[in-house]
C-alpha cells in the first residue's frame, strides 16, 4: 500500500486558487491523485479545476472527509494554515513552501504536540519537493514520470537530488513504492526516522535510500534507528564533502556547526550501523542495486 | 543576517539587559569626542566588523587618554581587519564604538541557540567566559551548563534561577541574572533571532552583571516582520558577490576552486560539488538558481559565476521538476550573447522538457559540451580545463 498516499487517499489542496496551487493541482489530478477540494480563506463558494473551494480546512473536511493537505501557502501564513490543517482532524500534510521562519515551525511542532498520538498531523516539510507513491498518487512539485512503480523507499532533504536518485533507479529497472521529501528548513515536521518507521512497517517496500546532507542531527538518529531495529536495507548518501565549515549552502539547514555535522562524520556514522553509502551522486541507483543484490543472495 | 555589536547593545537595552555606556564613531575626531562626551579616565574602543576573534586581531583597545583614542581610531579607521574567524581579506572597520572602561571581577558566557535535537531555543552558559565557545567546548566541556525552552510557556522563573545557582552566583546576583536572562530571550523570541551570545558577560567590582560584549544574528526568513532589523543590514560585511547573487534571487557561496557551477537545488548543487572534487577538479563556487528560473535568470547566474576570476570552466547541472529544461537551455543560449562566454561550458540536462532544451543547446551552434549523467558532466568539466588550470 505504499505510505502516506495512495489512490484511495482524499487529498485537500491549501492555496488551490493561486495559480502556482492550480498549476501544479492539475498535474496532481491528471496522474490520477484523488483532490476532492481546495481551502482558499475568502474565495469559499467558488469553484477550482471542477473541485470545490471552501474558506476553512474544517468545513472543507466535514463536506469531503479528506485526510490529506498540500500547502501551497506563501511563508508568512504558512504556520497558521498547518496549525488549521492539524485542528480540522487531517492525518498528512505537506508543506512545500519555501522561507517559513524557523521560530514558527518551532511553534508548529510545539502546537503538533497538544494532539494524542491517533489524532496527531502528520507534518513532511516545509520547503520539501513533496511525496509520492508512483502510479498511485502524489502531493507535491516533483516530476512524476521519473519514478517508476516498485518496491524500494526513498527519503531525503533535497527535491532535486531525490529526482536524481530516482531516474538512476528507473535507469537500472529499479522502481519505487513511495518517496518522500522531508525538507531542507532546519527545524522540520517529519524526520529521517520517522519516514524510516514507516517504510519499516510497509509490506510494500523492500529497501530504503536515504539522501542527507550536512548540518543537523537527523541523519545520526536515522543511524541508531536502523542499527537497533530496521530489518530492511538501508543504502544511502550524503551531500556536502566539499563543502567548507560555517558556511550554509542554500538550504536553511545545510551548515555544519557541530560535530558530526559535516558530510565524513555522517557517513562514518551511517557506516558503522551498517548502511551502505554511495560514495558519489551517480552512484546512488548502483549502489541500491548492490543492496538489493546482496539480499537477494542472501 | 548577522549586524554589529553596538547594534546588538542597543536591542538588548531596549529589552532591559544592562550594558555599559558608549557611543559611535566614524572619525579618530569623534571617537575622542566620544570619550570626553563618556567622562571617566579610561575607555574601551572597539572594532565594529561582522566577527569575533577582534580582540586578538588588534582590533580592540582600552585607551587612557582622548589623544590615545583618536590615535588608536586612526590606525584602524578604513583598514581590513582579519581575524581567525575572517577570510584572509579580513573584514572593513567603517565605524568604532567607544565605551566606557569596566570594572570587571568575573567573566561568565552566555549564548541562546535553535537546538535542532530539541527543535527549540536552548540556553548555553559557562562560569568562564572571554574564551570562544569552541575553545570554551573543548577546553573545560563539563562547564557548560546547557537549558531548552518550551516555547509554550518560555523561560520560566526557576529555570533561570537554577541556572544563576549552577554558574555558582549568590544571592541578589541571582535575581538580577534571572532578569537578565529573560530579557536576552524576549529578545530572541521577539525578533526572531537565531543567536544571542553575550560573552563576556561580567561580574563588575560592585557585583552588577553587565553584557560587555553582545552578537546577535537573524533569520532572514523572518526579516519581513521586523523591518527595523532588516535596516540594520550593513552590506560593507558581506562578499559584495555574494550579496548581489542575494539580490538577483540566487543562493551563491564562493569557493577557492576553478569550476564555475550553475546548478538547481541546494542538494543538487552540493551533490555537484562533490562530483567535482571526486573527479579531480575544484568547484569554484555553490549555486542554486532555484525553482522556476527563466531564461534572464540563467542569464544573470553566468554573470555571477563569471565575476570570479578563477574561474576556467562551466558546469550547468540541472535536473528540472518545476524548472524546464527549453527555459534553462534558452538561458545559456542567451548569456553566451549577453554576457560573452570565452570558456568551456559543460551543459546536463534532466526532466520537465528535457528533449526541447537539448534541441535547442544542439541547434545553437555554440561550442556547448552536452552531458547525459552528473558523473559524465563533472568529469567532462575536469576535463575541459585549459592546461595552464589542471596543472
Amino acid at each position: 500500500m505504499a505510505i502516506l498516499i495512495d489512490e484511495n487517499t482524499k487529498v485537500v489542496v491549501q492555496g488551490l486558487s493561486g495559480r502556482i496551487g492550480q498549476f501544479h493541482a492539475q498535474e496532481m489530478i491528471e496522474y490520477g491523485t484523488w483532490i476532492v477540494a481546495g481551502v482558499t480563506p475568502g474565495k469559499g463558494g467558488t469553484t477550482v479545476l471542477n473541485r470545490p473551494v471552501f474558506n476553512t480546512v474544517r468545513e472543507a473536511v466535514e463536506a469531503t472527509g479528506a485526510e490529506a493537505s498540500l500547502l501551497f501557502v506563501p511563508p508568512p501564513f504558512a504556520a497558521d494554515a498547518m496549525m488549521e490543517a492539524a485542528d480540522a482532524g487531517i492525518k498528512t500534510a505537506v508543506c512545500v513552501t519555501d522561507g517559513i521562519p524557523a521560530q514558527d515551525m518551532m511553534r508548529v511542532k510545539r502546537f503538533l504536540r497538544r494532539y494524542p498520538r491517533d489524532r496527531k498531523m502528520r507534518l513532511i516539510g516545509p520547503n520539501c519537493a513533496g511525496i509520492i507513491s508512483p502510479g498511485k498518487g502524489f502531493m507535491g512539485i516533483m516530476p512524476p514520470a521519473i519514478y517508476m512503480p516498485g518496491r524500494v523507499g526513498i527519503v531525503g532533504r533535497s527535491g532535486t537530488l531525490g529526482y536524481e536518485a530516482a531516474s538512476q533507479m528507473k535507469a537500472l529497472g529499479i522502481g519505487i513504492s513511495s518517496s518522500i521529501g522531508i525538507g531542507g528548513d532546519p527545524v522540520n515536521g517529519s524526520s529521517f526516522k520517522d519516514i524510516l518507521e514507516l517504510f519499516e512497517n510497509d509490506p510494500e517496500t523492500d529497501a530504503i535510500m536515504m539522501i542527507g546532507e550536512i548540518g543537523g542531527p537527523q541523519e545520526a538518529e536515522a543511524a541508531a534507528y536502523v542499527r537497533d531495529h530496521m530489518t530492511k536495507p538501508v543504502a544511502a548518501y550524503i551531500a556536502g564533502l566539499a563543502a567548507p565549515k560555517g558556511r550554509q549552502m542554500g538550504h536553511a539547514g545545510a551548515i555544519i556547526s557541530a560535530f558530526g555535522e559535516s558530510a565524513q562524520e555522517k557517513v562514518e556514522i551511517l557506516s558503522s550501523a551498517g548502511i551502505m553509502v554511495a560514495p558519489h551522486p551517480s552512484d546512488m541507483g548502483a549502489t541500491m542495486a548492490r543492496v538489493l543484490g546482496t539480499k537477494a543472495a542472501a | 543576517m548577522d549586524i554589529h555589536e553596538h547594534q546588538a547593545k542597543e536591542i538588548l537595552k531596549g529589552f532591559g539587559v544592562p550594558v555599559p555606556r558608549g557611543g559611535l564613531a566614524y572619525s579618530p575626531e569623534q571617537a575622542a569626542y566620544r570619550a570626553r562626551e563618556l567622562g571617566g579616565a579610561a575607555w574601551v574602543v572597539k572594532a565594529q566588523i561582522h566577527s569575533g576573534g577582534r580582540g586578538e586581531a588588534g582590533g580592540v583597545k582600552v585607551c587612557k587618554s582622548e589623544a590615545e583614542v583618536a590615535e588608536f581610531a586612526r590606525g584602524l579607521l578604513g583598514k581590513q581587519l582579519v581575524t581567525k574567524q575572517t577570510d584572509a581579506n579580513g573584514k572593513g572597520v567603517y565605524r568604532l564604538w567607544v565605551e566606557e572602561a569596566s570594572d570587571i571581577a568575573q567573566e561568565l558566557y552566555l549564548g541562546f541557540v535553535l537546538d535542532r535535537k530539541s527543535e527549540r531555543i536552548m540556553i548555553v552558559a559557562s562560569g568562564h567566559g572571554g574564551m570562544e565557545i569552541e575553545d570554551l567546548a573543548e577546553a573545560d566541556p563539563d562547564s557548560l551548563v546547557r537549558m531548552v525552552i518550551d516555547p509554550a510557556v518560555g523561560l520560566a522563573m526557576y529555570q533561570a534561577r537554577e541556572l544563576g545557582f549552577r554558574l555558582g552566583l549568590e544571592g541578589k546576583q541571582v535575581d538580577q541574572f534571572s532578569t537578565f536572562l529573560r530579557a536576552c530571550y524576549r529578545a530572541y523570541r521577539d525578533l526572531d533571532a537565531m543567536m544571542v551570545e553575550i560573552n563576556p558577560l561580567v561580574i563588575t567590582g560592585a557585583g552588577d552583571l553587565v553584557a560587555l560584549d553582545a552578537k546577535m544574528s537573524f533569520d532572514t526568513n523572518a526579516l519581513y516582520k521586523h523591518p527595523s532589523v532588516a535596516a540594520l543590514r550593513d552590506p560593507s560585511q558581506e562578499d559584495p558577490r555574494e550579496a548581489t547573487a542575494f539580490d538577483n534571487g540566487l543562493a551563491y557561496v564562493g569557493l577557492d576552486g576553478d569550476i564555475g557551477c550553475i546548478i538547481n537545488g541546494a542538494g543538487l548543487a552540493m551533490a555537484s560539488m562533490d562530483m567535482i572534487q571526486l573527479a579531480g577538479g575544484a568547484p569554484a563556487n555553490f549555486l542554486d538558481i532555484g525553482g522556476g528560473a527563466s531564461p534572464d535568470r540563467v542569464c544573470q547566474a553566468f554573470r555571477t559565476v563569471l565575476s570570479d576570476q578563477n574561474v576556467s570552466v562551466i558546469l550547468v547541472n540541472i535536473f528540472a521538476g518545476i524548472n524546464r529544461c527549453d527555459w534553462i537551455a534558452k538561458g545559456v543560449v542567451q548569456a553566451y550573447k549577453e554576457v560573452g562566454i570565452q570558456i568551456p561550458v559543460v551543459v546536463r540536462l534532466s526532466g520537465t522538457n528535457v528533449e526541447e532544451g537539448q534541441k535547442i543547446i544542439r541547434d545553437s551552434g555554440l561550442p556547448i559540451i552536452s552531458a547525459d549523467t552528473l558523473e559524465e558532466a563533472a568529469h567532462k568539466a575536469v576535463a575541459a580545463r585549459p592546461q595552464s588550470a589542471a596543472a
